[in-house]
C-alpha cells in the first residue's frame, strides 16, 4: 500500500461522494415537498420539510403488504439462486461432464433476453401451464421467485464460478480419502470456504430481485405485488404524484440499504479473499 | 474423482428451472416470430406468414436506427464506466481515513431500482422544474432541454448509466487489483519501468479477465435496458434514445404487434448472444483455462 497525503484523498472522495449522493438527496428533497411547491423554483437547500407524504405512504396498508411481498420474493429468490448457483458451480468446476462449458455459456444467455416480449409467454405459462385445477402460479410469491431465477440464477453461476474454481481440488480429494461423503464435502468443506463469494452473490441477486419492475408489473396484480410496482400506481391520467412516488422510492431504498450494510463487511472480505489465495 | 452422475444431479435443479422459465418462453417467442399477430387489431388471429417478419426487419429503418443508437450507447457508457471505475478502484487501493465510509457511499447507486433512477433523473433534468437545467441557466447561461435536444438527451442517459453502474465496475476491479501478486510490480520498478509501461504491460494484462467479465455483464445489461430510459425520455426526442429494448417495448405495448415484436426480440437476442460469445471465446475462455 502506498502512503500519500490523507487530505488529498479526503477532498477527492468528498467530491466523488457529493456527485454520487446528489440524486439520492434530491429524491429525498422531492419526497418532503408538498405537491404545490414541486413546480416552483428549485432550491438546493432543504427548508421547512413537509412529512405528509410519509404519513400517507406509511398509513397505506396496501403498500405495507407490497413491502412484505418484495422482502419475501427477493430474499427467497436470492437464497435459492445462491444455493443452486453454488451447486451448479461445484458441478461445473469439479466434474468432467461432456459439454459443460457450453452449458455454462448457455445459462447466461437466459439473462440476455429482451424482457418486453417474454412477458406474454411467461404470463401464458404461469396462468395455463403451471396450474393445478383452479390454482396457478400467476400473482403468487413462489411464481415470482421462480421467474426471477431466469436472470438471477445465471448471474449467480457466473459470479460464483471463479470462487469455486479457486478452492483447490486437493482439499476435496483429501476429504474423500478420509471417507467423507460427497454431500459432506460440498456442504461442510467447500461451502464455508466460498463464504465471501457467496455473500457478494447473495447481496447482488437480492438487489436485482428487489429492484425488478417490468416482470412484477405484468405477472402480479394483488397478492404478490411488489413495492416497485406500487410506484407506477401513482402515475395517473390526471398527472403523476411525484411526491408520493419519491416517498415510496425512499421506502424501497431503506431495506436495500440495511441489507447492504449488513453484508458490507463480507463484501470487503470477499474482495480481499483473492489476495489471500494469490 | 466422483462419477459424473453426481455432477448432473447438482446441475439438475438449475437446468430444470431455466428450462421451464427460460427455454419454453423462448420457444414460444420463436414460434410467434413467424406469425403476423396483433390481438387488438381487426383480425386478432395469429396468421402464419413464413419469414415475412424477418424480411421486413432488414428494411426496417426504425429498427436499424435503434441498433445504431444502442451500439453507440453501450460503447460510450461501458467505456466511461471502465475508465472511471478503474481510476476509482486504483484510488481505493490507497489507505486514507474514512475509506470504508466512502466506499459504502460510492456503492449506493447500485442498490437503486432502475425505475427509481429514471424517475429521479427525470425530476432533476426536466426543463423548468429540474434543478440541473435551472442552475445551468442561472449560473452559466446554458440552456439544457432533454425534451428537444437529441444530443443532450443521449448524453444525459449515458451520464445516468455511468452514475448508476460505475460502482459495480469499481467493485469488480477492486477485487481484481487486490488479488494481484506484488512481485511483477516490484521487479518492473527495479527495472526502471514508468507508470504507463507498468499499466500497459503488467496491470492491464493481469486484470484483463476481470475487465472482460465486467464488460460482458455490463454489455448484456446495457443491451436490455428499458426501465430507466423509458422513465427518463421514453425513447425520444424523435428516436435519439430509442434503444432496441425501448423499440421492442413500443412495438409490443402501444402497438400490440406481438408477431413483429417477437421477430425483433429473436434477432436482438441472437445478435447479443453472438457478440457475447465472440467476446467470451476470444478473451475470457482461453485465459480462465490457462489459469485452471
Amino acid at each position: 500500500m502506498k502512503k500519500q497525503n490523507p487530505i488529498i484523498g479526503i477532498i477527492f472522495w468528498t467530491l466523488v461522494s457529493f456527485l454520487t449522493l446528489f440524486p439520492i438527496y434530491w429524491l429525498f428533497v422531492i419526497s418532503v415537498k408538498p405537491a404545490v411547491q414541486l413546480f416552483s423554483t428549485p432550491d438546493l437547500i432543504l427548508s421547512d420539510p413537509y412529512w405528509g407524504n410519509y404519513a400517507k405512504v406509511w398509513g397505506d396498508r396496501l403498500l405495507r403488504s407490497y413491502m412484505v411481498n418484495s422482502l419475501i420474493i427477493s430474499s427467497g429468490n436470492a437464497i435459492l439462486c445462491t444455493i443452486l448457483g453454488f451447486f451448479a458451480c461445484y458441478a461445473l468446476s469439479r466434474f468432467n461432464m461432456s459439454g459443460k462449458e457450453s452449458i455454462f455459456f448457455w445459462t447466461i444467455t437466459n439473462r440476455m433476453a429482451p424482457p418486453a416480449v417474454f412477458l406474454l409467454p411467461l404470463f401464458l405459462l404461469l396462468t395455463q401451464v403451471y396450474a393445478v385445477g383452479e390454482w396457478n402460479l400467476l400473482d403468487t410469491r413462489i411464481g415470482m421467485i421462480l421467474v426471477y431465477c431466469t436472470f438471477n440464477l445465471p448471474f449467480a453461476i457466473w459470479t460464483l464460478r471463479p470462487t469455486v474454481d479457486g478452492i483447490p481440488k486437493e482439499l476435496d480429494e483429501a476429504a474423500y480419502v478420509d471417507g467423507a461423503s460427497a454431500w459432506k464435502v460440498i456442504t461442510e468443506i467447500v461451502f464455508p470456504l466460498c463464504r465471501p463469494g457467496l455473500a457478494v452473490t447473495l447481496i447482488l441477486t437480492w438487489v436485482f430481485a428487489w429492484n425488478e419492475y417490468l416482470l412484477a408489473a405484468t405477472l402480479t396484480n394483488f397478492n404478490a405485488r411488489t413495492l416497485t410496482t406500487g410506484l407506477s400506481e401513482y402515475v395517473t391520467t390526471t398527472g403523476t404524484e411525484w411526491g408520493i412516488m419519491a416517498t415510496i422510492s425512499v421506502f424501497t431504498l431503506i431495506p436495500a440499504l440495511i441489507v447492504f450494510g449488513l453484508v458490507q463487511k463480507h463484501i470487503v472480505a470477499g474482495l480481499t479473499f483473492g489476495a489471500v489465495k494469490g | 474423482m466422483q462419477s459424473n452422475k453426481l455432477g448432473w444431479i447438482l446441475l439438475a435443479p438449475t437446468l430444470v428451472i431455466l428450462f421451464f422459465f427460460g427455454v419454453l418462453p423462448f420457444i414460444y417467442v420463436v414460434y410467434v416470430s413467424f406469425h403476423s399477430w396483433n390481438p387488438f387489431a381487426a383480425n386478432p388471429d395469429m396468421v402464419f406468414n413464413w419469414a415475412d417478419n424477418f424480411r421486413r426487419i432488414v428494411f426496417d429503418e426504425e429498427f436499424l436506427n435503434s441498433v445504431g443508437v444502442t451500439v453507440m450507447f453501450v460503447f460510450f457508457a461501458v467505456l466511461s464506466e471502465l475508465i472511471v471505475g478503474y481510476f476509482l478502484a486504483q484510488a481505493f487501493m490507497k489507505e486514507f481515513p474514512g475509506k470504508a465510509i466512502f466506499r459504502t457511499i460510492h456503492t449506493l447507486p447500485l442498490i437503486m431500482a432502475p425505475i427509481i433512477v429514471g424517475s429521479v433523473w427525470k425530476l432533476m433534468t426536466t426543463p423548468s422544474i429540474g434543478i440541473i437545467p435551472h442552475y445551468l441557466d442561472e449560473w452559466f447561461g446554458i440552456s439544457m432541454n432533454i425534451g428537444t435536444s437529441a444530443p443532450t438527451a443521449f448524453a444525459t442517459i449515458v451520464l445516468m448509466d455511468v452514475w448508476h453502474w460505475t460502482p459495480l465496475v469499481t467493485l469488480t476491479l477492486i477485487a481484481a487489483l487486490v488479488s494481484l501478486p506484488p512481485d511483477p510490480f516490484e521487479q518492473a520498478q527495479i527495472d526502471g519501468a514508468n507508470k504507463r509501461q507498468i499499466f500497459w504491460h503488467i496491470t492491464l494484462p493481469m486484470i484483463a479477465p476481470a475487465v472482460v467479465a465486467t464488460v460482458f455483464i455490463r454489455l448484456m445489461d446495457a443491451l436490455r435496458t428499458v426501465d430507466e430510459v423509458w422513465m427518463l425520455t421514453g425513447g425520444g426526442p424523435g428516436s435519439a434514445t430509442r434503444f432496441v429494448g425501448v423499440h421492442i417495448f413500443k412495438e409490443v405495448f402501444p402497438k400490440t404487434n406481438y408477431g413483429y415484436g417477437s421477430t425483433i426480440s429473436v434477432i436482438v437476442l441472437y445478435l447479443t448472444i453472438v457478440a457475447c460469445w465472440l467476446l467470451y471465446v476470444t478473451m475470457l475462455a482461453p485465459r480462465t483455462k490457462k489459469k485452471g
